[in-house]
């Protein structure tokens, strides 16, 4: 039944991203990485999400200014933005002023709910209450039949929206927060720290874990440009390594939305239907990461209900 | 006739159980939707006439491609595409007219939990025949509304046309007809508002080639977002160029109509 259960639930999901890790405990076994001075990242596993991670399987990460304390995605699950809340508590006891969802998927909000009490201001992209309005209780019931009830955590709204940039100065150190046009979703948040140069960018980049494309494989082409035209040494993936050099950490992430969209326009010019499209298109990237064959279907069918109207 | 196909299958489907994993359950669910579609009339098993292709486990259960093929020569009239415990399992009912060619059929379609999908040929002499596939995936028709249905409202109505192959007369011809409509079925909750987004689907497409009916489809809840047909229809002699006209409405009441040309190969 369990087995049944996690079939269907990645069905579910799809692409949706809601990846994993064995245990809080394992989870919460990645050291803290400090990127640059006072910018600290929790690893997530390349796993799908499972009750022995907790859902911990995106990366979380934090900034530590001279008076306050800003989130950039809290966790997958309250289990695990609690323990992300205990990791920082061990750096600085300066006030959680601001906790940024970077998009709608679960293994980036969940971990909200944990971080009430420090009455932060939420931050998310000016469509991100539609998309938690539309999708919120539905991946809690699905991220619970994984977890358990009650495990998920609640679905937490932002307070504060960004329409296009906002800047946050958390006290001798300013940060601009980007919002971005439709691309891995359609309510992408980047975050760059000047000071330092690092680039937070949610969803927008992942290293070594499979994309999963939930927006438009083209505005995300378009949105990929954009960040690597920003002055940054270095770049903290939603999914992947703590860090990677900037803009040549895009590289792997470019290759294969360009392959996604040349081989998808191909498949709909040979008028190569969707059902065997599934299945050739972008097959040379497999081997090349981690999760591709859960993922690399639904982006072709993603990708190809989009190219096809062109 | 086919509305009230559809409102006994409705209210067959909220008596299933949400679960029918047993064989058994599924196989007598089968035979009351049978007795809901088709009254006394029994449908033969008849993969040689009529024969049903679908991923056995979906990548994206809000758009699981589905083909129909049918044998040349069984003077196949209409193709009934049920998915057995999707709420409406009726997906989609299509007769075909003097210049269709019911040797294809291709649809998308969402699938709400692991089920058997039938699809039924009904022939000139009255006989139905049918074959059956089981279909992993789950959660289609509940799965929220996302970036591409506010695409597709926002375009609702517009068509595309493709066609494959040569373009001969006499002989058939394979197309795909794309169709820009959200298909809000109803179940896809706003969470903040607690409210459904309003039910607004395809209701019919009626397809004629030169005045001469091609194809009519019924369509229901379960067709995906930007419903996609792919069908063959068959030009007469001495009609090509000819015009492919396409009707479409919806539960709105909205109708949607556009006018394809198709050229003859070669010109």
């Amino acid at each position: 039944m369990l087995h049944r259960r996690h079939a269907m639930f990645h069905t579910f999901l799809g692409g949706l991203c809601l990846c994993c890790l064995p245990s809080v405990a394992r989870a919460t076994s990645f050291a803290l990485k400090e990127v640059a001075p006072g910018i600290h990242v929790r690893r997530g596993v390349d796993e799908e999400a499972s009750p022995g991670n907790a859902d911990a399987i995106a990366n979380a990460g934090f900034i530590v200014g001279s008076r306050s304390v800003l989130v950039f995605d809290p966790g997958g699950s309250l289990a695990d933005g609690a323990a992300l809340r205990a990791l920082i508590r061990e750096q600085t006891g300066l006030p959680i002023s601001h906790v940024v969802m970077s998009h709608v998927h679960p293994d980036h909000v969940f971990g909200a709910g944990a971080f009430a009490a420090d009455q932060p201001a939420f931050v998310g992209h000016a469509r991100l209450p539609a998309s938690l309005a539309a999708r919120g209780d539905y991946y809690k019931e699905r991220l619970e039949e994984i977890l358990g009830p009650g495990k998920a955590g609640p679905v937490v709204m932002p307070t504060v929206t960004v329409a296009e940039t906002m800047e946050i100065d958390l006290g001798g150190r300013l940060v601009r927060l980007t919002a971005h046009g439709i691309a891995h979703t359609d309510n992408d948040l980047s975050l760059l720290d000047s000071a330092t140069g690092t680039l937070f960018c949610g969803d927008l980049l992942f290293v070594g874990r499979v994309p999963s494309l939930d927006g438009s494989v083209l505005g995300w082409q378009t949105e990929l440009d954009r960040l690597k035209s920003l002055a940054a040494a270095r770049a903290v993936p939603g999914h992947g390594p703590e860090q990677v050099a900037w803009p040549a950490g895009a590289a792997d992430l470019e290759r294969y939305l360009r392959t996604l969209v040349q081989e998808t326009r191909q498949a709909v010019k040979d008028n190569i239907g969707i059902e065997a499209a599934v299945e050739t298109v972008a097959a040379g990237e497999r081997g090349r990461w981690t999760l591709f064959d859960a993922y690399n279907g639904r982006n072709v069918t993603q990708a190809y209900k989009e190219l096809e109207w062109e | 006739m086919l509305k009230s196909i559809i409102a006994l299958a409705l209210i067959g489907c909220f008596a299933v159980p949400a679960m029918a994993d047993e064989d058994s359950e599924r196989a007598a669910h089968w035979q009351e939707l049978q007795q809901a579609f088709f009254g006394d009339r029994t449908v033969q098993p008849g993969e040689g006439t009529v024969s049903l292709d679908a991923p056995m486990r979906a990548l994206d259960a809000s758009l699981v491609p589905v083909s129909i093929v049918t044998a040349p020569d069984s003077k196949v009239t209409g193709l009934y595409l049920v998915i057995d415990d999707n709420p409406g399992p009726l997906a989609a009912y299509v007769t075909y007219g003097p210049r269709g060619d019911p040797g294809l059929l291709t649809l998308r379609v969402r699938v709400n939990q692991y089920t058997l999908m039938h699809a039924v040929a009904e022939t000139a002499g009255g006989r139905l025949i049918g074959s059956e596939r089981f279909v992993k995936a789950a959660g289609g028709c509940s799965a929220p509304v996302g970036a591409n249905e506010a695409q597709s409202l926002a375009e609702i109505g517009r068509m595309k046309l493709r066609i494959s192959g040569p373009v001969e007369a006499d002989k058939p011809v394979l197309a795909q007809l794309m169709i820009r409509h959200p298909n809000f079925n109803g179940m896809q909750m706003n969470q903040l508002t607690r409210l459904y987004t309003p039910m607004r689907i395809v209701k019919t497409v009626d397809i004629t080639l030169n005045g001469e009916p091609v194809l009519s489809l019924d369509g229901d809840i379960s067709l995906a977002t930007d419903p996609v047909i792919g069908f063959r229809f068959v030009p007469r002699p001495d009609s090509l160029p000819a015009k492919l006209h396409v009707v479409v409405r919806d539960s709105d009441n909205a109708v949607f109509e556009q006018s394809f040309d198709v050229p003859a190969s070669g010109s």
